[in-house]
């Protein structure tokens, strides 16, 4: 399949969109074109597994490769392995169940959806990319929506929060240029697959590795650098806010996870660093949320939380962690985005978000309530849910790690299950249960479109939690590819 | 060896009946659920039957020795080679006779429920959770794996949390069931952190592999395990007492029990399932399944001894002070699963020496039967008052006879006097005791004493004492409810019976016991003394409680207060975590972090503000800047650069 339909598409989706009238034609294009990005994933998810079963054994398969810039050696060269395949799912996923939360959107409707697509073609477009140039041109895509998308559809301080963010990911893309432009003059090429070949020299990875670690990091919510997350969440619309944690934080994530596979020695020179930020952004993050008396907020620091995993098994540098971390952004974004469709659905009715002001929902809206519910016991790392998958294995990973101090790390950040019970208990506590007010007793529950998009979700976190040797078999080629690279790192020392 | 696939099944039937009820029992089935669940549990609790008789009689035995069958078995998640979480399904004479327990105790709830329930506006959901706990519940014991039995272990947690938050619009039961999860969840990282312990020494996870190699002391990975030390103590220490704190939070067993009492706002048939007979238990469970391994290192073995006969004795105090009927019964679950414990701690592995594992097991068998019981008598009490404290009752005895029948029995069965079930396995438990630490036995003796203290206390309290004054009743229930309180009732006489040391043992060969009638002339004597003391203080309505009470001052208040522990708790979360941790790290972030961050940003708009003047547009100015450049450069040049 030539990958570069999954850009092409949402391209044809959004200028649809440019040409079409009325908020009921708008959305019905959205969602046909996000349903057949869906499709469009799973099928090719149909044609990797195919190639994989008759044993192609290529790191990246469907790769094309076309010259784009070839004075400085730039090409549009794409492919997948299973891990940017996993990412690919997710991002059709909650593309599709955004769109379906924003059902009734009726202010400025036709931008709205076409940032909304343009977003999620940049999150694709990056998926693809082996092409660093290309990675971070589509990157640079994915950011510049989500300023307008806060700016205009916003609430509360939303200029304010969307002047943070974009500042915030724009040094981000800035700290991550400067890595590849280090990476470039000392391999002439931004290649991935070449650059693996070729190897980057020791020095240059340790001088150029925080660069673009720390950039990667900033999307990633990254401890210091998280501070965009709770007030861009806060601010955002419903379906803004599942896109910023679902598909924006996972670009993080994922740039993180290969710039730790192109310079294996930096990583494991800085492995303590990133540990040590990792194990503070979990615990810190997670007694942070306990605080929190808005619900957005709630799950904005627990993100913070719950992507130090993600940080924690990228730097526990072996196959178990990163296979976890691996999961765990999946889990997360699907399990982030199903939370903040269910909050957005509370606040359309109640027109709050204060934990003070809400209780006893699950009697007026029983579905919204047990989608919350839900998306709480995932959080709080119940098996059967992704979430529990995903954290296990990032503990199993780490504790592999014999250094005394990252056994510490592993026990801290394990400790963070028992305050994240305590935050998502006492937020479903207030909210779900409890006696309720008089005028909330009156209000409805889901209309079809948000039962959809909140059974897409769930179907994922439970697919996940009960199967998970189905993702497992999918990023495992692609991770150990990973460690191959990080044990070349190790023989070379 | 024949087929046990079929054994899939019994846990397998309850989490289909969650589902159907879960998803479409509110629309569909609101009527018809508590059938439908019964019904499926019926099936469960047959075949557990059906799979008993197979193993006890049939061929579960090779060479005289019980065997490990394992039924069943799927990598679910594979970390690396050796290490993978798997599902699966064992057959041993402890998961059998678990199954025997939780189906049938879970059977008799579901029953009872038809009638305790009925008319809720919630009755589906409230299946769909005993289902889901029951499917929770089978998975832990059935497990091959130790991150599997982690796995059914948080599950078991969720679902309790369910069904004891199910009066969600009350504050305080939402307030019990976020006590209870958040409690054993703190435990359950003592558990994790043990697995993980566990399993990086022991090089994998399977429960049949850990103790295959940890139990020989030849072994590379024993070695290695014994030697390795962290603190003073060895990391075989340090694994086992992690994962015994997992166990004594689930257990409820001291300083980790306050969950328990609070736990009481659930439905009271929620009580008889969780809180006697199957989740409370878990922790002595999974203390008998990792047996062989505790064996090989006596101080964490100690630590079980220790903490469960403070537990005990603990328990028992206090519940001879309580009112609410059903705290009474879950200081009274909380005492006697101390009682488990320490027999536990104090065995040892093989022939006569590991008397005290088969006496504990046995008495969470009998255990199972009578506080079911009693936990349903006082539902069907509850049912009948509308309250739950003690000085709302009395007179009972003729209104409710078949109530009362059952909870005498039941009483006479916890207390210990023979022939009913409880007697036996007390009494192996004291043998067991006796023979091997002195202390122990004196603290059990004097539990054994206090229990039936209390015990006859709440008896008397509730069914005797002042006439009833109840005008309108509705009768004692319907049969739905009476009949569980017989057949358990018969369970409660007849279970002592049961010949179990033919069945568990510590090595799985048959143990001869017999019972001592010298040796029981102590306990059953205490007993009686104590039923006596009981029956003169409450039998009939008068001041001397109040006044006993008053004499025993202090001592009476901080019993009665439970010896304050709860408040202990509330103030370190409440007092230390809360503004010690929480609040600062919450302000800190706002202020400092992003504080920090919002420096950076007016300070570039500060500096671009003061020097936006040079880019002014003028042309005058920017010949000015020209010509002073030039003129500095050349200066420059002229005298440093030469």
């Amino acid at each position: 399949m030539n990958l570069s339909l999954l850009i092409l598409l949402p391209i044809i989706t959004a200028m649809a969109i440019l040409f079409s009238n009325g908020l009921k034609q708008i959305r019905v294009i959205g969602l046909l074109g996000s349903i057949a990005q869906l499709g469009l994933a799973s099928w090719l998810l149909k044609l990797y597994l195919n190639e994989r079963a008759i044993g192609n054994t290529a790191t990246y398969l469907f790769e094309s490769n076309y010259p784009w810039f070839s004075a400085l050696h730039i090409n549009y060269h794409i492919g997948i392995d299973g891990i940017s395949l996993a990412m690919i799912l997710l991002t059709s996923l909650i593309v599709v169940a955004g769109i379906l939360v924003s059902w009734t959107m009726d202010k400025l409707s036709k931008e709205y959806f076409f940032l909304l697509v343009l977003l999620s073609m940049g999150a694709y477009g990056f998926f693809i990319s082996l092409d660093l140039f290309t990675l971070f041109f589509f990157l640079e895509v994915a950011v510049i929506p989500k300023f307008l998308l806060i700016g205009i559809w916003g609430s509360g301080n939303k200029q304010n929060s969307a002047m943070k963010l974009a500042l915030m990911l724009m040094a981000g893309s800035a700290l991550v240029f400067v890595g590849l432009m280090g990476i470039y003059y000392n391999t002439h090429t931004f290649d991935i697959v070449q650059i693996t070949q070729i190897g980057i020299s020791a020095g240059v990875q340790q001088f150029f590795f925080p660069f673009a670690f720390i950039g990667f990091g900033i999307f990633a919510a990254l401890f210091p650098f998280h501070t965009w997350v709770p007030d861009g969440h806060a601010s955002a619309p419903t379906a803004a806010s599942m896109f910023l944690a679902g598909i924006s934080m996972k670009l993080g994530g994922y740039g993180c996870l290969r710039i730790a596979s192109l310079m294996p020695d930096a990583a494991h020179h800085y492995a303590w660093i990133i540990i040590l930020l990792a194990t503070i952004a979990i615990i810190y993050g997670a007694f942070a949320t306990m605080m929190q008396t808005d619900l957005k907020y709630i799950n904005a620091y627990s993100s913070i939380s719950h992507c130090g995993f993600v940080i924690l098994g990228i730097g526990m540098m072996n196959k178990t962690s990163i296979n976890g971390a691996v999961i765990q952004m999946v889990s997360h974004g699907l399990m982030t985005a199903l939370f903040f469709a269910a909050i957005g659905m509370i606040y359309s009715r109640t027109h709050t978000r204060m934990i003070a002001q809400l209780g006893g929902l699950l009697k007026a809206m029983p579905f919204i309530s047990t989608v919350f519910v839900i998306a709480g016991l995932c959080s709080l790392g119940l098996p059967g849910f992704s979430g529990f998958v995903a954290e296990m294995t990032v503990f199993m990973g780490s504790w592999q790690n014999p250094n005394g101090v990252y056994r510490l790390a592993t026990i801290i950040s394990g400790a963070s299950i028992v305050v994240t019970a305590v935050y998502i208990l006492r937020a479903t506590g207030k909210t779900i249960m409890g006696p309720i007010s008089n005028e909330h007793a009156l209000l409805g529950d889901a209309t079809w479109n948000e039962k959809f998009a909140a059974a897409l979700l769930i179907t994922g976190i439970v697919i996940i939690g009960i199967a998970p040797f189905l993702l497992n078999a999918l990023i495992g080629p692609g991770t150990d590819n990973i460690m191959l690279q990080v044990g070349k790192a190790i023989t070379l020392k | 060896m024949s087929n046990y696939s079929y054994i899939l099944l019994i846990p397998l039937l309850p989490l289909l009946t969650f589902l159907v009820l879960g998803i479409f029992g509110r629309k569909y089935f609101n009527t018809t659920a508590g059938f439908i669940g019964s019904a499926s549990l019926l099936a469960s609790t047959i075949l557990s039957f059906i799979a008993a008789k197979q193993y006890f009689f049939v061929d579960g035995k090779l060479n005289g020795v019980y065997q490990k069958i394992i039924a069943f078995k799927y990598t679910w998640l594979s970390f690396s080679p050796n290490v993978s979480i798997d599902m699966g399904i064992i057959i041993d004479p402890i998961s059998v006779m678990m199954l025997i327990v939780v189906t049938s105790v879970s059977l008799m709830v579901h029953v009872f429920s038809l009638g305790y329930m009925k008319g809720e506006e919630r009755f589906a959901t409230y299946y769909a959770f005993l289902s889901l706990f029951t499917f929770s519940m089978l998975g832990l014991i059935l497990s091959v794996n130790i991150f599997q039995v982690y796995i059914f272990w948080e599950l078991v947690g969720a679902s309790s949390f369910l069904l004891i938050g199910y009066y969600f619009s009350k504050p305080s039961a939402v307030a019990a069931a976020k006590k209870a999860f958040i409690v054993t969840r703190f435990a359950d990282l003592g558990f994790l952190i043990g697995i993980l312990i566990l399993g990086f020494y022991g090089g994998t996870l399977d429960i049949g592999l850990l103790i295959e190699r940890l139990t020989a002391t030849q072994s590379a990975e024993f070695i290695n395990m014994t030697t390795a030390s962290f603190l003073g103590a060895s990391m075989l220490t340090w694994g086992l007492s992690l994962i015994f704190i997992g166990g004594a939070g689930k257990s409820a067993m001291f300083p980790l029990h306050i969950w328990l009492p609070d736990a009481m706002e659930g439905p009271t048939p929620v009580s008889a399932l969780i809180h006697a007979a199957t989740m409370v238990v878990a922790g002595v469970y999974l203390v008998a399944r990792l047996f062989p391994i505790f064996s090989m290192d006596p101080s964490s073995l100690s630590l079980v001894t220790y903490i469960g006969a403070f537990s005990a004795f603990f328990a028992a105090v206090i519940a001879c002070t309580q009112t609410d009927i059903k705290r009474v019964l879950a200081y009274s679950t909380m005492s006697q699963i101390g009682y488990m414990m320490f027999a536990l701690g104090i065995s040892k592995v093989g022939g006569e020496e590991g008397l005290g594992y088969m006496a504990s097991l046995f008495h969470l068998f009998t255990h199972a039967f009578f506080k079911s019981l009693l936990f349903l008598g006082a539902g069907a009490v509850i049912h009948m008052v509308h309250s739950n404290e003690m000085k709302d009752m009395g007179g009972l005895r003729k209104l409710m006879p078949i109530t009362h029948i059952a909870f005498l029995i039941a009483c006479l069965a916890i207390a210990g006097i023979p022939p009913f079930a409880g007697f036996f396995s007390k009494e192996e438990i004291l043998t067991a005791a006796f023979h091997s630490n002195k202390l122990i036995y004196g603290v059990a003796l004097f539990t054994a004493a206090l229990t039936s203290f209390y015990m006859f206390r709440l008896y008397f309290s509730i069914f005797w004492s002042k006439e009833s004054t109840l005008q309108h009743h509705h009768g004692e229930g319907t049969w739905s409810m009476k009949l569980p309180l017989l057949i358990l009732a018969a369970c409660a006489v007849l279970a002592g019976f049961v010949p179990f040391s033919n069945f568990i043992t510590s090595d799985g060969k048959a143990l001869e016991t017999h019972i001592d009638l010298i040796f029981s002339i102590a306990p059953v004597g205490l007993t009686l003394i104590a039923i006596s003391i009981a029956a003169y203080l409450y039998k009939k309505e008068n001041d001397k409680p109040s006044k006993l009470a008053a004499q025993f001052g202090i001592l009476y208040q901080a019993a009665f207060k439970k010896f304050y522990v709860d408040e202990l708790y509330l103030f370190i979360t409440k007092k230390i975590i809360f503004p010690f941790i929480g609040h600062p790290i919450a302000w800190a972030d706002k202020n400092i972090v992003d504080g920090f961050m919002l420096l950076l940003g007016k300070t570039t708009a500060k500096i671009s503000f003061k020097i936006k003047g040079i880019q002014s547009g003028k042309v005058q100015n920017y010949t000015l800047y020209f010509f002073g450049g030039i003129l500095i450069l050349s200066i420059l040049f002229i005298y440093t650069w030469k």
